[in-house]
């Protein structure tokens, strides 16, 4: 649980490279340093400025992950079912609770340091997974791990997991539910919904 | 107090839905207790503890609580037959019993010997013990049957809720419990942004994280990119915590899990 603060770490990607067949552990290595830099200077996003930490990531993070493979992944079959038009209402809404959570994840900023763990991989590989560790001023360190797929050209992050627990398939059982009862609409309505008071929330900070 | 949660219990199972959480009525109800408990009481004395007591000072007793908490994790290792870890989790706790002044400051990790996580749960899993259902308990919070067994067991082996002395005992019980929910307070704020409804959303990360933890951080692998829609979602949801059983018999074993709980239960209130 102490993992979900520190997500922030694993949330930070931002890289300044151009896209030029960047290998996927270097990749999530830049971006982690280089969101890491600036939250480590700015006391308005360690202050709890959830705005701020948004933008850094909407800049920094965002172009690096896969948002349509993200959220096909989290509706399973129902994802199938979706109109074209609810598959992009769904995506827009997943990806901004995905940025609301990280960046709530980015304001518990302390200290902490990433470590990465050594990375292979095969030529010809599509999927890999870079792992890393979160290291804190008390008890084991968190791990941090990126599954990235080969997209055309670029490597992007496809899932997160902290702790072991998927950021993504952690919602499969809610959205399943939701659709079930309610379809893919009430689902999209649902999302909507969340967004819209986390983003109330924000504004009265 | 047992027969009132296992009232509950029964109670609770005619609402299931979920081949993961049979008795899901059961377990929201405790749920709502158990956020009750802390909203009134765990997290205000934690959120003043942060405020009053300097960070090295939070650290020093996490580490104390910590350096106890390795000397089972060493004995599970153990258990699970990883003697090098073993050995680890007990260097850990000679450096930071003697150098590291009685666990307070943490030298171990600095010196490179990991802190590992460990409990009888997962020892258990990793003698094959499947998760058995989820069971929300009053206080201690999600476990699967499995976890709670294990729980069991980790409280009778636990140093400190064996200290004769009650006050000083229940004095120590209560400062780590503290302690420990003054760690997850930011996370508070991560749940409340991620969270469409806060008890499946922790449910199903508990159950993700115990099973990575059973297989130290490498599960096997559950999701296939190439699989179509159909299949992508099975394996996935073998990630959220069961093995991958096809979709109709689960709703058959459910019920039974169910009952064998339920004789679990009435037992409980018998033996009383």
């Amino acid at each position: 649980m102490k993992s979900f603060v520190t997500l922030i770490a694993g949330l930070l990607m931002a890289v300044t490279v151009s896209a030029q067949e960047i290998a996927p552990d270097i990749l999530v290595k830049n971006v982690t340093n280089e969101v890491l830099d600036i939250v480590r200077k700015d006391k308005d996003i360690q202050g709890g400025n959830t705005r701020k930490a948004v933008e850094l990531i909407e800049v920094k993070v965002l172009p690096y992950f896969n948002f349509v493979r993200m959220t096909q992944s989290t509706l399973g079959k129902s994802w199938r079912d979706a109109t074209p038009a609810q598959q992009k209402a769904l995506t827009e809404e997943f990806r901004t609770l995905l940025v609301r959570t990280y960046s709530a994840a980015l304001t518990g900023y302390k200290n902490q340091t990433i470590e990465f763990k050594p990375f292979s991989m095969n030529a010809g590989d599509t999927e890999v997974r870079v792992r890393s560790e979160i290291k804190q001023s008390s008890g084991q360190p968190i791990p941090l791990d990126y599954f990235l797929e080969k997209g055309s050209p670029d490597w992007k992050v496809v899932d997160i997991k902290v702790y072991g627990v998927s950021l993504t398939a952690n919602y499969l059982d809610t959205f399943k539910t939701t659709v079930r009862n309610d379809g893919i609409d009430g689902l999209i309505a649902v999302l909507q919904k969340k967004n819209k008071s986390g983003e109330a929330a924000a504004v009265k900070k | 107090m047992i027969a009132v949660f296992a009232a509950f219990f029964v109670a609770g199972c005619a609402t299931s839905g979920n081949p993961k959480d049979p008795v899901e009525g059961f377990n929201r109800a405790m749920f709502a207790f158990n956020e009750g408990l802390d909203g009134a009481i765990i997290r205000p004395v934690a959120s003043g503890y942060e405020a009053v007591l300097p960070s090295p000072v939070r650290t020093g007793v996490s580490n104390f609580f910590g350096n106890i908490g390795d000397i089972f994790i060493g004995v599970n290792n153990l258990f699970q037959g990883k003697f090098g870890d073993a050995f680890g989790d007990f260097g850990r706790v000679v450096i930071n019993t003697t150098v590291g002044i009685l666990g307070l400051f943490d030298v171990a990790s600095s010196t490179g010997i990991p802190k590992h996580d460990e409990d009888f749960g997962q020892t258990f899993g990793r003698w094959g013990a499947g998760n058995g259902a989820y069971v929300v308990l009053p206080v201690f919070g999600p476990r699967t049957t499995r976890d709670a067994v294990g729980l069991v067991l980790d409280i009778v082996a636990d140093p400190i809720s064996n200290i004769g002395n009650v006050a000083t005992r229940n004095s120590l019980v209560a400062l780590r419990i503290v302690d420990d929910r003054a760690t997850l307070l930011p996370a508070d704020k991560v749940i409340e942004e991620a969270a469409l409804d806060k008890y499946s959303y922790l449910r199903d990360a508990y159950l993700q994280r115990r099973r990575s933890l059973i297989h130290d951080g490498n599960p096997p692998r559950e999701v296939d990119p190439e699989a179509d829609a159909e299949q992508l979602e099975r394996p996935a949801i073998a990630a959220a915590g069961y093995e991958p059983v096809a979709a109709e018999p689960v709703a058959t074993i459910a019920p039974a899990v169910v009952a064998q709980l339920q004789a679990e239960s009435a037992d409980a209130t018998g033996n009383k």
